[in-house]
């Protein structure tokens, strides 16, 4: 065992001034140098608890030890056995805690930053060896074929998974991009769309035939895909329906959800109109309502589109707030404005119907609540107005209702999630398995890619146990 | 990428194309819309579907040119292609045996009504149907709604052809005149279906509009499409496109189909100027 080095490599980024006037990768990736002198830091557990805090069960340590003996080819192939999609994982998941939380540095708070290094080596490929380096795999070996809806992170990593085990997998996807909130949720500049087309192409590079323009539930039903060749359903929809503060004034002209704000900007490019024709209303002075990693993109991309000030309005304190560190930092370092402690009344108008203030309480924190953060709690009398012209609601999602409401047999919960079982993803409905945020709710990318994985094996015992 | 097999110029102004699409051209139903992107640059709009043909594997759209989008796509051609087209998207219109049912097709939307009408009169309803155009040579397909409907009845603002005068006040002539209407379906401008829902209102006959909203996914993800029904908010793509007349809050819909109307010239400008 070397000795005890606790000096993390720091992330080079782009300048804060610089970048909130562009849309390009904040975070720029290490070079050789650096990923070496990190992945030199990790000595090598033999009993790796990395991994346990890893949902799709990385070889960490594996990938870790190729990058310092200097075999890239072999640490793109210890990462890729287990992740499909390492260069998106290496950007968004919150290894602070998952993996990196279980590292033994991470009591002395310097866990190796196995993100990092996963995203240097996806990176190091994509530079390298197009195309992948992973032998090519025989398609549809078994015979058996799986329909796979939708195209985000459950979705991509159950369907790499099933065509590696040897069955045909078709992705049914209703936008006109794969990737899901991949493609339309989470903005360039934390993960290029360049990035999730090549990982979208290795899954297809593994035989998986992606039909886009398909809405489940619309264009075909569930039954219909089952009676239609498919021996089994995975469904890894999402949570696509945006969530709304249901108070006064929310139908205003320039009230956005952040699903259409974000959406309006990632998938279609308004922040290249009028080049692209999607437009966007970007306006002066923006709240953006939430505390989560959806609410931080909103405030960021709403900044670089050319917002004079950009407000993150939440009803909790800092420590409460659900996203990550990092990007918490990133927003005020750029400079966005933290309104903590504050919940929307409602919004005001013109008589045009657009917004043109925000009515606010203040709130204090309470006895914490079943998820175990505080409790906000209105201060009576505490109203205070906020001059704003553009509001992003960026409260979360909940499960989109079409494929449950047309499929027979597939239960819901009151939540609209389906109901699955947590090891297998298998739901109520024979033949159909689920994974994600379907399930879940909101949650994260790489626990939608473990639930993806789970199911992928579920699938496949049964794939392999029936004739 | 979807191919053009036919396109035609009805009227000034108003288009159709055939687009071959065999899985939509099964799953069509009255009422429904597709959304769809000319190309890569292109921002995604709802068209609302007119026809289908499940043999030849066809859809047809028939739309208006008034912005950016629906005038490029007026420019392209037979054999050219469209980048997406999805649907059949929203929730079909009702079809149920109402006694007497008015269909209403303001300006463009005769071009989408008659899969409605059809439908309706297929299921024993006495169809009337009523054409307002605003001057005689934006009539259009006169005799294929006339074929499924039991009555029809053409108006133009001018008086150039047919009755002169509104649809609504044909609607209200009927009402007041004693006729018995159990339902109005109604597809076209706001301002019409807002003025229909005025009419049909002191007389208490249900009366379903077809809201066409600003909309980007179509599929309930992003909410730019809402509406407020009965004083609850509801998205006009999964919940809609058709909704109670008489309980949409018709300033707020006029008013968030406004919210580009700038950058709709700008991108015009810049395009196709």
């Amino acid at each position: 065992m070397g000795k005890v080095n606790l000096n993390r490599v720091p992330m080079p980024k782009q300048d804060p001034q610089i970048r909130v006037k562009n849309f390009n990768e904040v975070a720029l990736g290490y070079g050789y140098q650096q990923a070496k002198a990190e992945a030199e830091r990790c000595i090598q557990c033999p009993k790796p608890t990395c991994i346990e805090g890893c949902p799709v069960e990385i070889n960490i340590t594996g990938f870790i030890k190729a990058i310092v003996d200097g075999d890239m080819p072999e640490a793109v192939k210890v990462l890729k056995d287990k992740n499909s999609l390492p260069g998106i994982c290496g950007r968004v998941c919150p290894q602070e805690t998952q993996c990196e939380s279980k590292c033994i540095f991470a009591k002395k708070g310097a866990p190796i930053a196995i993100g990092r290094l996963a995203r240097y080596v996806a990176d190091w490929e994509q530079a390298n060896l197009k195309p992948s380096v992973l032998p090519s795999v025989k398609t549809n070996l078994t015979g058996k074929r799986v329909a796979v809806v939708g195209s985000g992170p459950a979705s991509l990593t159950a369907a790499a998974d099933l065509a590696k085990m040897g069955h045909g997998v078709t992705i049914f996807e209703a936008l006109h991009a794969a990737g899901g909130v991949l493609t339309y949720g989470i903005p360039e500049f934390r993960l290029p769309k360049h990035i999730v087309r090549t990982e979208v192409d290795y899954v297809k590079s593994l035989g998986v035939e992606i039909k886009l323009d398909y809405v489940v539930g619309k264009k075909i039903t569930v039954d219909e895909l089952l009676n239609n060749n498919y021996q089994a359903v995975f469904l890894g929809i999402g949570a696509g329906l945006p969530l709304f503060l249901k108070i006064p004034g929310e139908n205003l002209n320039g009230v956005y959800s952040a699903n259409e704000f974000l959406t309006r900007v990632n998938l279609m490019k308004a922040y290249r109109f009028p080049d692209y024709y999607t437009p966007i209303k970007v306006g002066k002075r923006i709240a953006v309502i939430g505390g989560g990693n959806v609410a931080m993109d909103s405030a960021r991309t709403a900044l670089r589109l050319g917002a004079e000030e950009v407000y993150i309005v939440y009803r909790r304190s800092e420590v409460e707030m659900p996203a990550r560190q990092e990007e918490i930092e990133n927003a005020k370092e750029e400079g966005i404005k933290f309104k903590l402690l504050t919940s929307p009344k409602r919004f005001l108008g013109n008589e045009q119907n657009w917004l043109v203030a925000m009515e606010c309480y203040k709130m204090e924190l309470g006895e914490p609540d079943s998820g175990g953060r505080r409790r906000p709690i209105v201060i009576r009398g505490s109203e205070f107005a906020m001059d704003v012209d553009i509001v992003i609601v960026a409260l979360g999602t909940t499960p989109n209702p079409l494929i449950a409401a047309t499929t027979q047999g597939l239960e819901i919960t009151d939540k609209g999630t389906i109901i699955a079982d947590e090891t297998t993803g298998k739901t109520t409905k024979p033949e159909v398995w689920a994974g994600g945020d379907i399930i879940s709710g909101s949650a994260t990318v790489i626990s939608a890619m473990g639930a993806g994985k789970r199911a992928a094996a579920s699938i496949n015992a049964y794939l392999m146990d029936s004739k | 990428m979807y191919k053009i097999i036919s396109k035609r110029d009805l009227v000034p102004k108003i288009h159709l194309l055939k687009i071959a699409e065999p899985t939509l051209a099964k799953k069509s139903q009255p009422g429904q819309f597709v959304l769809i992107r000319i190309d890569e640059e292109g921002e995604r709009i709802p068209l609302n579907i007119a026809d289908w043909d499940e043999n030849e594997g066809n859809v047809t759209v028939v739309f208006f040119e008034n912005g950016a989008t629906t005038h490029k796509l007026a420019l392209l051609k037979e054999g050219d292609f469209i980048a997406n087209f999805v649907g059949p998207l929203g929730v079909p219109t009702r079809i149920e045996k109402f006694g007497h049912v008015v269909c209403i097709a303001g300006g463009v939307a005769t071009g989408f009504i008659i899969p409605m009408a059809k439908a309706l009169k297929s299921k024993g309803n006495k169809v009337t149907s009523i054409i307002w155009e605003k001057t005689e040579k934006m009539v259009f397909w006169e005799d294929r709604l006339a074929s499924a409907s039991d009555k029809l009845i053409v108006a133009t603002e001018d008086g150039s052809y047919g009755r002169k005068g509104s649809a609504p006040m044909l609607l209200k002539e009927m009402l007041e005149s004693g006729e018995r209407i159990d339902q109005v379906n109604a597809m076209g401008p706001g301002p019409m279906l807002k003025a229909c829902s005025e009419v049909t209102r002191p007389f208490g006959v249900k009366t379903i509009v077809s809201l066409h909203s600003i909309m980007v996914d179509g599929i309930g993800m992003c909410g730019s499409c809402r509406v407020s029904v009965g004083g609850v908010t509801k998205f006009a793509c999964v919940d809609g496109p058709d909704f109670d007349g008489h309980q949409v809050d018709w300033g707020l819909f006029f008013a968030r189909n406004a919210i580009y109307i700038k950058e709709e010239k700008i991108a015009f400008d810049k395009h196709l100027a």
